[in-house]
């Protein structure tokens, strides 16, 4: 086990760790909004990381450039995802937690109406 | 090598066992949406333990249509059920 081995395995076990903290994040959260912190931030950097370790696993030049590639995609559709999930539930009437956080837009529109792109 | 791949697999086999337990507890359409997503997200990261321990790269195709997917699948289902009452 060479030393880029014993970097890649480390590499691969904490980001196969991150995937268990957003799995269990996914049920410990109460509300929907706080479950979709769980579901992206770390499961995004895990696999971030476990690319990462392919990344030093791999021997040929164009392969790294395909771990690259999947990793910037990564990066620039998680949050893209997440928000129109998070726009659709909330427009859908998903309740919020007011425990855990309180509805910003709700009040933004409750106070002056005609605010949002389409707020009826 | 094998180890760690063994020990990788397993914790990425329970946080799939928690993301599909996600989508049997009771809850909303789009927490759902949110279990499967990080069951996409969990494949995805299985492919790239595979790359990993064996180290050639011939997956590595799967793993970028795999990635792009599953984007695809939770901003189209994301679409569908906006105006959906719940």
């Amino acid at each position: 086990m060479s030393v880029t081995d014993v970097l890649a395995a480390v590499l691969l076990l904490v980001g196969t760790g991150l995937f268990v903290v957003a799995a269990i994040g996914l049920h410990r959260f109460t509300d929907l909004y706080g479950r979709m912190h769980a579901a992206t931030k770390p499961a995004t950097l895990g696999l971030l990381l476990v690319l990462a370790a392919a990344a030093l696993r791999v021997d040929s030049a164009d392969d790294v450039g395909k771990l690259a590639l999947i990793g910037f995609f990564q990066l620039a559709t998680a949050p893209v995802a997440a928000h129109l999930l998070g726009r659709s539930a909330y427009r859908g009437r998903v309740p919020i937690d007011v425990t855990a956080g309180i509805d910003d837009l709700g009040t933004l529109e409750r106070d002056s109406s005609g605010v949002g792109d389409d707020a009826s | 090598m094998t180890v760690v791949a063994i020990i990788a697999f397993s914790l990425l086999a329970v946080a799939a066992v928690l993301a599909v337990a996600r989508l049997m507890r009771p809850g909303t359409l789009p927490d759902r949406l949110l279990g499967l997503d990080l069951l996409v997200l969990i494949s995805v990261a299985a492919l790239g333990t595979h790359v990993v321990w064996t180290g050639s790269g011939e997956f590595l195709d799967v793993l970028v249509v795999a990635a792009l997917l599953g984007f695809v699948g939770t901003v189209f289902i994301a679409g569908l059920i906006q105006d959906r009452p719940r």
